[in-house]
């Protein structure tokens, strides 16, 4: 595309496929502690 | 539902609903704008009507004609084609019958001690006390919790136990029986552990940063930023500041961690609007992990964060992640905790709309061994949920953190950043509103402005 540069990014709708494992880590183990910040946890789904 | 928004030079469309992102040309910026409500022929009418008037055309790199606007618009159809704009919500279903299933237990915050050795102003434990007396956590405390944990975790291996406080150093040992009796524990019940510490500092000392590194999957090290700022917040007991005790300690671990798995971790208050150079501060003084949150404190406390501060608080947040470009160009980048965003191998869409797990995956105990939903509710006494020897009693108030997500809440709905922050914190919305499916209306402003900054970084570093 010419106009229009789409960055590398995953679909979240594939993500419903495998998703829900629930092995990720819990947000408010990072650093947070006061705030809800989900956006930058690794997905641990393997499978 | 698109959010577009221009920053740093970028023209960035979110696509919200598949969470895919696109730089564009103005013209494709504009369009987008018109997209959904006009056809083609009213869309190409009203961009040579706007790019007709010189202020206009000027900012493109060259004049536009009839046909670069229909090369636009096909360009715009064919994303729409492939799902990655325009998409449509279609989770709403999902999340509701993902989180009415059984649910595990799978971290814990531990209150290893319910005291502190500094007297930080904008404390939420109130000096470690939370609304209670001063306690220490006995080990058959913490055992009974790491039983409950592991009776509770179904098939979940990876089980998170954060040793919190007050400040857990000052119950040190236990908190070493407590990573012994895990690591022995995992073995029998195929779980892995993953301990993780919280602390102010003041009692680390090379025995404890060897057993933190060996032990802890990550270490949470509090400090402000700037020793003028630090001190002014987190004074000791006796009213002198901290920083000088505890900035050695820091900078070694984070040295023997190898600038790895720890955040020096600090909050900004009115005090310090500007605290874009306390981030450098740290940033300059070799830590590469840092975060630095704002307070969420009441109108009421002198230093809590006003609506009228988020103008300037927005380009603070501008001007670091302007300096975060430049500084990782120049290879002395860092990670800023609320910018990270990881848009390949981020978290799947149930992850994202079901909220941080409170009250249902998450829980914290108190030394004596009661759970709350989390360590903000800890004192609040309708929020008690039963203790590590009875298990969860208050199956009411467990349902209502369980039935908590983004569609739950009316201001979630309209926000394109709600796959970011999963419908905010019930703590903060409890705080603020009384009830926990609210939103706590500042701190989404500036989770919508760091999201936003994040974004742009993400943009800046594809154009390299």
């Amino acid at each position: 595309m010419k106009r229009i540069k789409t960055l590398n990014t995953r679909n979240l709708k594939e993500s419903m496929k495998k998703g829900g494992c629930g092995e990720c880590q819990t947000s408010c183990q990072s650093a947070c502690k006061t705030s809800c910040t989900v956006g930058n946890q690794s997905c641990e789904n393997n499978n | 539902m698109i959010h577009q928004y221009k920053n740093n030079g970028y023209n960035i469309v979110l696509d919200v609903n598949s969470g895919m992102i696109h730089v564009v040309d103005d013209l494709v910026y504009d369009i987008i704008e018109l997209f959904e409500e006009n056809d083609t022929d009213t869309i190409i009418a009203a961009m040579m009507e706007k790019y007709s008037k010189p202020e206009n055309a000027a900012k493109l790199d060259a004049p536009i004609d009839v046909n670069d606007v229909i090369e636009a618009v096909e360009e715009i159809e064919e994303l729409k084609k492939q799902g990655a704009l325009f998409s449509e919500d279609i989770y709403e279903k999902y999340i509701t019958d993902f989180k009415k299933r059984e649910t595990v237990v799978k971290a814990l915050c531990l209150h290893i001690a319910h005291d502190c050795n500094l007297a930080c102003r904008y404390c939420f434990a109130e000096e470690g006390e939370y609304k209670g007396h001063r306690e220490l956590m006995s080990y058959e405390v913490g055992k009974q919790a790491l039983d409950f944990l592991i009776k509770n975790s179904g098939s979940r291996r990876n089980l998170e136990v954060d040793f919190f406080g007050g400040e857990p150093l000052m119950n040190w040992q236990v908190v070493k029986d407590l990573v012994a009796y895990g690591r022995e524990q995992e073995k029998l019940h195929n779980k892995n552990f993953r301990f993780t510490l919280t602390t102010n500092g003041l009692l680390l000392n090379d025995d404890i940063i060897e057993f933190a590194n060996k032990e802890m999957a990550n270490i949470v090290l509090s400090v402000d930023g700037r020793k003028e700022i630090h001190d002014k917040m987190r004074p000791s007991r006796n009213g002198k500041g901290s920083y000088d005790l505890i900035m050695p300690k820091f900078e070694k671990v984070a040295e023997t961690r190898n600038q790895t798995n720890y955040y020096v971790r600090g909050t900004f208050t009115r005090n310090n609007l500007d605290f874009s150079n306390d981030v450098l501060h740290l940033a300059d003084l070799g830590f590469k992990q840092i975060s630095v949150e704002p307070v969420v404190s009441l109108p009421e406390e002198p230093y809590s964060i006003r609506e009228e501060d988020l103008p300037q608080i927005y380009e603070e947040y501008d001007k670091l992640a302007k300096e975060m470009i430049k500084r990782k160009k120049e290879g002395k980048g860092f990670n800023f905790f609320h910018f990270m965003i990881d848009l390949t191998g981020g978290p799947c869409v149930a992850k994202r709309l079901s909220g941080c797990g409170s009250g249902t995956e998450y829980l914290a105990v108190t030394p004596w061994g009661d759970l709350y939903p989390c360590h903000q509710f800890v004192g609040e006494e309708e929020f008690l949920l039963g203790n590590v020897f009875e298990g969860i009693k208050n199956t009411d108030c467990r349902d209502e953190f369980k039935l908590c997500n983004v569609y739950a809440k009316d201001k979630c709905r309209d926000c394109f950043a709600r796959f970011y922050c999963s419908g905010g914190c019930a703590a903060n919305s409890y705080k603020f509103h009384g009830k926990i499916n609210d939103a706590y209306d500042i701190g989404c402003d500036l989770q919508r402005k760091r999201v936003e900054c994040a974004i742009m970084i993400k943009a800046a570093e594809a154009e390299e």
